[in-house]
């Protein structure tokens, strides 16, 4: 046996071998990414249910030689020239996780626990709030126009825009369907923001609002029965699929997760929905995203732009919310702050939560906080809409 | 120079700013009709809800059957109304708002539970001279 041959073999077949061929020093940036993104979900606290685990599929498939995942297998698979049954056989660990992604299905059970775990009580005791929920979608257009002007194609545009939605899940499941390639840093982009909302959102509040707006004490809204509760799901399942039909498995799977939850029949169901079954997707989705990650696609002028459009798309977002907002506070003759407007961008509870916290700074006395909750489960239907919408346009 | 950076793929930039206002009106009217949907819903449950208060209270008393005495306790909860849902109204006995906030914020971290699940009907300050 030729011991130095045998070495020269392991040396060359490693790794880290791997990082001195052509493009190897783009592997070392992504696995230097992936920490700085793990620092952040772990010593930040950065959204870490997910951003640990993307984070952590970025550094998995930057490692030279893991082949947990196959960037040029999903484009043969787009391509239409396999199918997911090849990936079965053929693909790693990574791949077939990824299959749950690339058929929207994660998206879709992530919504069921998202609406077990969901009151929207405060939606129905003053529907109004849906109308500021509409108006945070903004920015979901307005980057999308901007992706269009910096030359992205519609498809891309619109899924660089629905980062604006200030929702994960409906971001990766539209992404999916119409730009898959961007997947990687839009769900980085989107899920990032979305933990950046406490420092992104206040300035944009306090530079539109007055002190006297923001220190307006709302009153307690009406008292909302059981039976409309238990209705809500079925009405707004039915209506919102039958206005825009590509919604279905978003706006299906939210108002089946809320049904569980508010029967009070189906207890150990929605309690499944809003634990285990959550945790569960939410594994797979983070390290299956992460993997998409991989370093040819990912260092690109286009990450560049999507990290940029994604910050605008936010930004408008809640510009959008508290526009309205500020209609509202002066058609109702100073009864609504319009600080809750800019909890219509659809991160629960995040968002509402910025909107307590800025109106106590302005009035100690005040308590935001359910009154926000109403637009922000509606800021979750309404990028269900704008997704669906940008779907029936792109897909 | 802007052409450069203008480049637009497959979609015009005129068709793109109109898909971008068009979607932004869909949503919009999208969720106005389920706002309305919802108001229609929770006025037709509302006056569902009066009504059967009415009827019941309609039903004459039943004079054969022999009524169980109540306790002052079983009468007193008698007449306070009902918890309200998740957006109810608190009553507050010399509480200021503040810190009747701060110990409903402190009743839901102890019981690990999310604020808009309690209930909390009434709040009470108990003075030195009231405890037993």
């Amino acid at each position: 046996m030729d011991i130095l041959a045998t070495l020269s073999k392991l040396i060359n077949d490693s790794g880290f071998a791997a990082f001195f061929t052509e493009g190897g020093w783009k592997s070392i940036i992504m696995i230097l990414l992936a920490c700085v993104l793990l620092y952040l979900g772990i010593a930040k606290k950065f959204e870490p249910l997910l951003l640990v685990g993307i984070a952590f599929g970025m550094l998995l498939t930057n490692l030279p030689g893991g082949n947990l995942y196959h960037m040029e297998m999903w484009d043969s698979f787009i391509a239409g020239e396999i199918g997911f049954g090849d990936i079965a056989h053929d693909g790693g660990l990574l791949d077939i996780l990824y299959i749950g992604v690339k058929a929207g299905v994660y998206p879709s059970l992530i919504f069921i626990g998202i609406g077990a775990m969901t009151d929207f009580g405060p939606l129905l005791a003053d529907p109004k709030s849906l109308l500021l929920g509409a108006a945070a979608q903004l920015g979901v257009f307005l980057a999308f126009f901007g992706a269009v002007c910096l030359g992205f194609t519609g498809a891309e545009a619109a899924s660089i825009g629905i980062i604006g939605g200030a929702d994960g899940p409906t971001a990766i499941y539209l992404t999916t369907q119409l730009a898959p390639h961007l997947l990687g840093p839009i769900a980085i982009a989107a899920y990032s923001y979305m933990a950046l909302i406490p420092l992104i959102q206040p300035p944009l509040m306090r530079l539109l609002t007055t002190p006297k707006e923001r220190a307006v004490k709302m009153e307690q809204t009406r008292v909302v029965s059981k039976k409309e509760k238990i209705l809500f799901p079925i009405v707004v399942a039915a209506f919102v699929i039958l206005l825009v039909p590509s919604t279905a498995p978003l706006i299906g799977c939210l108002m089946f997760g809320n049904l569980l939850r508010e029967t009070g029949v189906t207890d150990r169901l929605s309690d499944t929905a809003q634990n285990a079954l959550m945790n569960i997707v939410t594994l797979f989705l983070g390290i299956s995203v992460g993997a998409t990650t991989v370093a040819s696609r990912f260092l690109s002028l286009e990450t560049i732009k999507i990290v940029v459009l994604g910050l605008i798309a936010f930004a408008f977002s809640t510009v959008g919310g508290l526009l309205i907002g500020k209609v509202m506070y002066k058609l109702s003759g100073g009864k609504i702050n319009p600080l809750i407007g800019s909890a219509g961008v659809s991160a629960v509870p995040m968002a509402a939560r910025v909107s307590q916290v800025e109106g106590q700074k302005a009035n100690p006395g005040n308590f935001l906080l359910m009154h926000a909750m109403g637009p922000n489960v509606a800021g979750v239907i309404g990028s269900a809409i704008a997704a669906g919408f940008l779907l029936a346009v792109f897909g | 120079m802007l052409s450069t950076v203008f480049l637009a793929a497959d979609i015009s930039i005129p068709d793109a700013g109109i898909a971008a206002v068009l979607g932004y009106i869909v949503v919009f009217i999208g969720l106005a009709l389920l706002m309305f949907v919802i108001i229609l819903m929770g006025k037709i449950m509302t006056a569902r809800s009066l009504r059967s208060q009415t009827d019941a209270a309609g039903v004459p008393a039943q004079p054969d059957v022999p009524k169980e005495p109540q306790t002052a306790e079983a009468s007193s909860a008698a007449q306070i109304p009902a918890a309200p849902g998740s957006a109810g109204q608190v009553k507050l006995y010399d509480v200021p708002d503040r810190e009747a906030a701060m110990i409903m914020a402190i009743v839901a971290d102890k019981m690990g539970k999310p604020l808009n699940e309690l209930r909390f009907k009434s709040i009470k300050e108990v003075k030195e001279d009231e405890k037993v």
